[in-house]
Order: structure tokens, then sequence, then C-alpha cells
């Protein structure tokens, strides 16, 4: 293979898996984000606590974190189908991504919201703060360093879980490496696609965990 | 029908009791008191007697299982949510942990309560600066919570309670986590926001010296009952229940050195310039020990309180006893 077929070849996989993950973590975090809240608002010790909303949540939640992603990938084929009108290419995979991240992320927004001090919460109310207004003036803005760490760590999941994308026929960083290498024995590319990985994932953790840093005005 | 014009809280028979895995816990039973208008009212009593849950009932916080609360004229227990919330805006509340937003700057957390109720963003800034100056902070506006000593945080948490004009603060121990020397200037400032704006104050701490220092009236709560209330000078001349003695008689009543028969004389404000210990040593030919001694100022007064241990011929006693009495020095045995 020449170089600039390479290059061609590794660039088009790097815009793939980070369409892969931009899109699946967008989409998750606007199912997640709204499910972690209502997981610690309904919690017993919450501001609005619900037993059976928390609890019926919790479990579906609980299920499905337990399905593997790569069953999640197949069970979920008509559903992509109806959505993107394919289950083949980069589009195909965010669907079952979304699925996938969307409960694990409501459990991250969850154990962030856990962190925000009871006392600053009691404040609030004894300001005469709505429910929703603790929920985006307290809760949210007072857990923003712990979130964007939690995003750290949901990115470069969704970074791991792209590598399976091959698998339904799917593109990126992931499906060139096991192509090239698991099928073809070409162990070049292969180690190329994992270096351009792990590299994606060191920016990734390192520009959230700055931004986490940046924002967190607890430190002096 | 709600009496006196005069109260601005009324507690009628509150009681508050909390559903645990080891069965009913009362936190408060069968209170009443009755808080003046601009008046700095305090609440006394050891942890664990209920004065967090009581406080927290004020509010609504928690909502109590028994009596009512009645705040100028109407009973909290009757109101809608939104009612419920504006009436806690007229009732702010400051905490011994601050409880300030630490994402957010001095100024920020001040304007809080002001953006709550949608207040227009120029005039929240304005007020916060305003009340910002009357707690001496106008230089850390721009601040973050935690750069700030524990006392800068409890004057930023009193002016964000400021800042919807309440009618009353609620202080659940607010100098307890505060050095001797902060707590005396966070007094002084409480009372002057009560002298200075008219605030009816109440103050709840485990702490005589909080009471002594700027209340005008006490009430002490001891295993979930009101055990007594009154004028601070009062109270403390003479303490009727056991806790009473016990929370004012404080250190003194740990004292183990003395064995003796001892007693616990209170000056008023006239004794206390006359020399009566010399005198009573010198007119009884008796010598005392003195145990402890203190003074304060109560309502502007000199008020002290000492420990002495009496000899142990019964006459010198019977004529130190009566000394006292001559003199009108209020006494009374302690053991």
């Amino acid at each position: 293979m020449e170089l600039t077929q390479l290059v061609e070849m590794m660039a088009k996989g790097v815009t793939e898996t980070l369409f892969m993950i931009f899109w699946s973590t967008f989409f998750a975090y606007i199912i997640g984000t709204p499910l972690g809240v209502i997981l610690i608002v309904t919690d017993k010790d919450g501001i609005r606590p619900c037993k059976l909303l928390h609890d019926i949540l919790g479990f579906l939640i609980n299920i499905l974190r337990s399905i593997p992603f790569i069953i999640l990938l197949f069970l979920m084929i008509p559903v992509t189908q109806a959505m993107v009108k394919t289950v083949v290419g980069s589009i195909a995979i965010i669907p079952p991504l979304t699925a996938s991240a969307a409960p694990y992320i409501a459990r991250m927004i969850e154990s962030s919201l856990k962190e925000v001090n009871k006392g600053v919460i009691e404040a609030a109310k004894s300001m005469g703060a709505s429910t929703w207004q603790i929920i985006y003036k307290v809760l949210l803005p007072e857990a923003r360093p712990s979130l964007l760490v939690g995003a750290a760590i949901v990115m470069t999941t969704i970074l791991g879980y792209t590598a399976m994308a091959g698998m339904v026929g799917g593109g990126g960083l992931g499906a060139i490496a096991a192509n090239y290498g698991y099928y073809r024995y070409e162990l070049g590319i292969m180690v190329i696609a994992t270096i351009i990985l792990i590299l994606i994932t060191q920016i990734i953790q390192e520009l959230w965990m700055k931004a986490a840093n940046a924002s967190d005005k607890r430190k002096r | 029908m709600f009496g006196d014009e005069n109260n601005i809280i009324e507690l009628k028979s509150l009681g508050k009791s909390f559903n645990t895995s080891g069965g009913v816990v009362t936190a408060l039973d069968d209170i009443n008191l009755e808080i003046k208008r601009g008046e700095i009212f305090g609440i006394i009593g050891l942890s664990g007697a209920g004065k967090s849950t009581l406080v927290r009932c004020i509010n609504y916080l928690e909502v109590p299982t028994a009596g009512s609360v009645v705040f100028m004229g109407k009973s909290l227990g009757s109101l809608k949510q939104k009612e419920l919330r504006e009436a806690r805006r007229q009732m702010s509340m400051i905490f011994q942990q601050f409880n300030l937003l630490e994402q957010r700057n001095v100024i920020k957390n001040i304007t809080f309560p002001l953006e709550l109720i949608g207040t227009d963003k120029e005039t929240a800034i304005k007020k916060a600066e305003t009340l910002l100056k009357l707690v001496g902070l106008e230089d850390r506006a721009k601040a973050y919570p935690s750069q700030l000593s524990g006392g800068q945080k409890q004057r930023v948490a009193i002016a964000r309670a400021l800042a919807t004009d309440p009618k009353v603060l609620l202080c659940d121990e607010a100098t307890s986590a505060l050095d001797p020397n902060t707590t005396k200037q966070i007094l002084e400032l409480l009372k002057k926001i009560n002298r200075e704006m008219g605030v009816t104050v109440i103050v709840i701490t485990h702490e005589m010296a909080v009471i002594e220092a700027i209340c005008d009236r006490v009430a002490i709560i001891d295993s979930s009952h009101i055990a007594e209330e009154g004028a601070v000078a009062k109270v403390f001349a003479e303490p009727k229940t056991e806790i009473g003695k016990q929370l004012i008689l404080g250190e003194a009543a740990k004292n183990q050195e003395f064995t003796g028969k001892k007693l616990r004389l209170v000056f008023d404000g006239t004794s206390s310039k006359k020399p009566i210990i010399s005198d009573l040593v010198l007119v009884c030919k008796a010598p005392v020990n003195i145990a402890f001694a203190n003074m304060k100022e109560i309502d502007g007064k000199p008020m002290g309180q000492m420990v002495i241990e009496l000899p142990e011929d019964e006459t010198d006693q019977l004529r130190i006893t009566n000394f006292l009495k001559a003199n009108k020095v209020q006494y009374e045995e302690v053991r």
C-alpha cells in the first residue's frame, strides 16, 4: 500500500471515529442527563423523593447496562433500520451506541450530583427555590467539575465501543484495525490504527480534565 | 383568629417525630413559643435536644407532625407550595457550615436569592454591593468561597440571607464553626442588623456565651421540650431548671476540686460595683475559696456569677449567708 493511500485511509478512519463519538455522546447525554437528574431528585433523601419512579428507573437502567454492547448491536438492528434507514456504516452504530451509553451516563450524572453538598441544597430551599431551580441553578452548576470528569470517562468508553463498528460494516479506526490486522494479517496497519486510537483517547482525556480543573472554583 | 400583632412567629403545640427503622423518634414535643417583632430570641440546648429540628420546622424545611407555625398571622401549614416559598423569602437562614455555592463568587452568591425571584441583574448587583458593604467585604466581591476564611464566609452568607429583605433571620449554630474572636464579630454584626434594619433574629446555639452576648430573650430546650424561657438577664440570674443551671454555670459545674459546701452568687448591675467579696471576708472574718467567677454584659448591664466554697464551720456559713442576704446578693447552693 502506498503512503498517500495509507494516510487517506487513516484520515477517513479518524473522521469516522470522531463522527461516531461525537454524535453518540451528544444523543446519549440528551437522554442520560434527565435520567440521572431524575434518579437523584427522586432518591429517598432527594429534593422530591419518589420511591416507585426511582426504583423502576434504576431497574431499567441496570438491565440496559448489563446487556453486552455487541449483543445490543445485533438486538438493535430493527430499531437502527427504522431510525437511520440502514444497518451498515458509521451512522448505523450511533443508535446502539447511544442506547448503550445513555444509562451509563445516567449513573455517572447521578454519582456526580450526589457529591453536591446537602447543606447548599438546604440553603437554596430556605431561600424559596423551586425543585426546578435547585436542579439547574444549584445541582448542575455545583457538580460541574465532576460532570466534566465524567464526560471524559464517557467519551473514552464510547471510543472503545466504536472499535466494534466493524462488526456491523461500520467504519472508523477500529474497523481498519480489525479488517487489516485481524483478517489480512497486515500487522503494521493494525498497529498504526491502534496508536492513533490511543492518541485520541489521550487527547480527549487531557482536554476534559483540563476543562474540569479550570472550571473548578474550589481550587484556590 | 391569630393572636398578638407583636408576635412575628408563634409556635403552637409544635411537635415533630421521625419514623426510623428503630421506631418512632420524637424530636420535638408540645413546643409553644412566641417570638416578638424586632427582638433577638435565643434557643439554647445541648446537642440532640432538638434545636436543629426546631429551627427547620420554623421555616418548614421540616414539616411538623403536630401543632402549627404561625408566621406574620398565617399558618405555614395552610399555605400552598408557592406561597410557602414566598414565606421562606421573608425568613432567611444562615448555617453552621455557611453553605455557600462553591462554584459562584461572592457577589453571585449574594445575588442568588434575587435570581430565584427573577430580579433584573443590575438591580441585584446593586443590592448585593450595598449588602457587601454592610458586612464589610466590599473588596472580596470577585473572590470564591474557597478563598475566604470562615468568618468571611459567614459574612457572605449573612449578606445573601438579607438580599430578599427578610423580616426574620434564622441562625442555626451560625458561630459554632468559628473561633471566639470571629464569633464576637459575627454576633456584633447580627446585633447591628437587628438594631439598624429591624430584622427579628432567632439564634440557635449550644453556647450560653452567644445568648448572653446578643439575645433579649431565651428559651432553653431539653429533650424535645422547652424547659424554661424568659428575659436573658432573668434566666441568667435565676435559672429554674437543672438544665438551665447546667448551661449557665457551664465549666464551673464541672469543677471537681472543691468538695465542700458551695454557693453560686449572682451579681447584678448594682452590686457588681461594690467590693462584695472583700467586704464579706472582712465582716464575717471567715475565708472563702473562689471556685469559679466570670462577668459579662447582659442587656448592657454588667452581670457576674461566682461560685465560692464555704468554710466547714456552720456558724461561719450562717454568717456568710446572712451577709449575702443583707447585701441583697442573690445566691443558691450548688453541688
